[in-house]
């Protein structure tokens, strides 16, 4: 559905050139949930731009929807459907009439358009507020409006922006369940976000992206075991990086990481590593402020790639 | 084909957003009718001063007032775009097939038939005031307000795209649109200025639509200034919608 080679986007400024997107090799397939992971600023929302044809690649290739994005953008308009991070609606139009605008622009003759639109506010359940300005929304409902005029022309492929960005908890559960419908009847779905969990409970396959490039790619099981074993965080007061420089060189510890006075040792076996980092510590006179065995997660795949939390990076 | 019919459906759209606040019709009225009120009536001890034009103090003055009319309409039509802008709206249309011509088009074509019914409330009102229109006049009239308007408008909505903030937006078209009204010879005609203004005034597109104007209701129908100004707001009218157009086809990042 979506197949990148070396996308690259440059920006130009006074400063001199910002490299936004650094050579994206992407492909994803009909039918499943992409997800872009990765810290504000990574590039996400600017390669998302580039393959819904809003802004033009500085160089590489891509083909969206079985179309070539840089030769017949034109062509690929028909068969996407794009919902922004920062919304689509004008607040003094009603929800029902952006849809119906929404599917006219697409050909759709007006009879068509007005049936879409109820089915879109039926299953979106918007029919409370369809015909009242937007600007009288609520956060998810508007979310849901913009989700909808997204979906109008019944695209095969869908870009949503941070769709759950802004929203309580209660809505971004709602809008998961959502994008999990699309998946049902075969909509592929292609999103970012900065969330870990959403990428996690989401996706079917993330792309995990930092300073523009991709770092890691597969579902999100496969990443996790790539990072293999268990994660025990040593906390002490003000020595984690002496911690660090310990315990990096004993034979059970795979891999460390030290971040927010917090080091985070990669083990194959927590259970047994435990013990043994509490005899390391303890034989130097280092006291131990916490210690915790933690399953791999997605952050600690992010750690493991670019070496910061994601937490933090954002 | 689907460039009309994207443009009628843009049309429709920014109409309807105008109409479900149709206090705008009545707010862009009201400065000129203020004209009408408190300015006109100094003009009338001024007929007899030579250079005035003939015709009476209100046949000299609305026509005029009806290309500032024009000018001040369209040259605020980008504040409504600027606002679609961050409300993501443009951003949503320019991912969809629609022709990126109808995006300029179908507000244009809004923006002027604002400006024409906005024409003929002032022309009615300055009837009792004493205008005599003519058919002709009037017809003439809203073909340069019309002409304006595309112009003026799809230039606005050039400068809204490039700028895309009410702050800088705001002050470039107050500071452009002053001295395009002052040296349109709109307040008191330019055949009273000094032959130095006279000159810089004839760099400004408006002026010959000024004098169009007012030589049509003045019984000088067939001069060639109205044909002079009629082709000067189709020119600038045809600069415009390009300018604008392009704006619009390229990306906005």
């Amino acid at each position: 559905m979506i197949e990148t080679h070396n996308l690259r986007k440059t920006f130009k400024s006074r400063k001199g050139a910002v490299e936004a997107v650094a050579g994206v090799d992407l492909d994803v397939k009909k039918g499943e949930i992409f997800g872009f992971l990765g810290p504000n600023g990574a590039g996400k929302t600017t390669t998302l731009r580039m393959l819904s044809t809003l802004l033009p690649p500085t160089s590489g290739e891509a083909t969206v929807a079985g179309y070539d994005l840089l030769h017949n953008a034109a062509k690929v308009r028909y068969e996407i459907g794009y919902v922004s991070q920062e919304g689509s609606s004008a607040p003094e139009v009603p929800g029902r009439s952006e849809l119906i605008m929404q599917g006219r622009l697409y050909g759709m003759n007006k009879a068509r358009a007005q049936q879409r639109a109820i089915e879109l506010i039926t299953a979106l359940e918007l029919a409370d507020c369809a015909d009242r300005a937007t600007k009288t929304y609520s956060g998810g409902q508007k979310r849901r409006l913009d989700i909808g005029i997204g979906l109008m022309h019944l695209p095969q492929l869908l870009f949503l922006d941070e769709p759950t960005t802004g929203l309580d908890p209660q809505s971004r559960a709602r809008m998961w369940e959502e994008v999990r419908k699309l998946r049902d009847i075969g909509t592929t779905v292609f999103l970012t976000t900065h969330y870990l969990e959403e990428a996690d409970a989401l996706c079917d396959r993330i792309a995990i992206i930092d300073h523009g490039k991709i770092v890691a790619l597969g579902t999100p099981d496969e990443l996790k075991r790539e990072v293999a074993g268990d994660v025990v965080v040593v906390g002490t007061d003000d020595a984690s990086d002496r911690v660090l420089h310990l315990l990096r060189g004993q034979p059970f510890v795979r891999e460390a990481t030290v971040g927010d006075g917090l080091v985070r040792l990669y083990v194959d076996r927590g259970e047994t590593a435990m013990p043994q980092i509490l005899r390391v510590l303890d034989a130097e006179g280092i006291p131990l402020a916490s210690l915790s065995l933690n399953r791999p997660s997605l952050d600690d795949v992010f750690l493991r790639q670019t070496g910061r939390s994601l937490r933090d990076a954002a | 084909m689907k460039m009309l019919r994207d443009t009628w459906l843009m049309f429709q759209r920014y109409l309807m957003v105008f109409l479900r606040n149709p206090a705008w019709v009545v707010i862009g009225v009201l400065q000129p009718v203020l004209y009408l009120v408190l300015f006109a009536p100094l003009l009338k001890s001024l007929t007899e001063t030579p250079g005035f034009p003939s015709g009476g103090a209100y046949n000299v003055f609305v026509p005029g007032l009806l290309i500032q009319l024009g000018l001040f309409g369209a040259s605020g039509v980008g504040f409504g775009l600027i606002a679609e802008l961050r409300a993501g709206v443009i951003e949503r249309f320019r991912v969809t097939p629609v022709s990126r011509f109808a995006l300029l088009l179908g507000r244009a074509l809004r923006d002027i038939l604002t400006l024409v019914v906005q024409s003929l409330i002032l022309l009615l009102l300055a009837i009792p005031f004493g205008l005599h229109p003519t058919v002709s006049g009037v017809f003439v009239m809203l073909g340069l307000v019309a002409l304006i308007g595309l112009g003026m408008s799809s230039l606005a909505y050039a400068a809204a795209l490039a700028l895309k903030s009410e702050d800088s937006y705001a002050p470039l078209i107050f500071t452009l649109s002053l001295p395009l009204l002052l040296l349109s010879g709109v307040l008191l005609p330019l055949q009273l200025a000094p032959e130095w203004l006279q000159h810089i005034a004839q760099a400004n597109p408006l002026s010959y639509a000024v004098t169009a104007a007012r030589d049509v209701f003045n019984g000088h129908g067939a001069d060639p200034d109205v044909f002079k100004g009629l082709a000067i707001m189709a020119a600038l009218a045809v600069v415009g919608v390009l300018v604008g157009a392009r704006r619009f086809s390229r990306a906005i990042a």
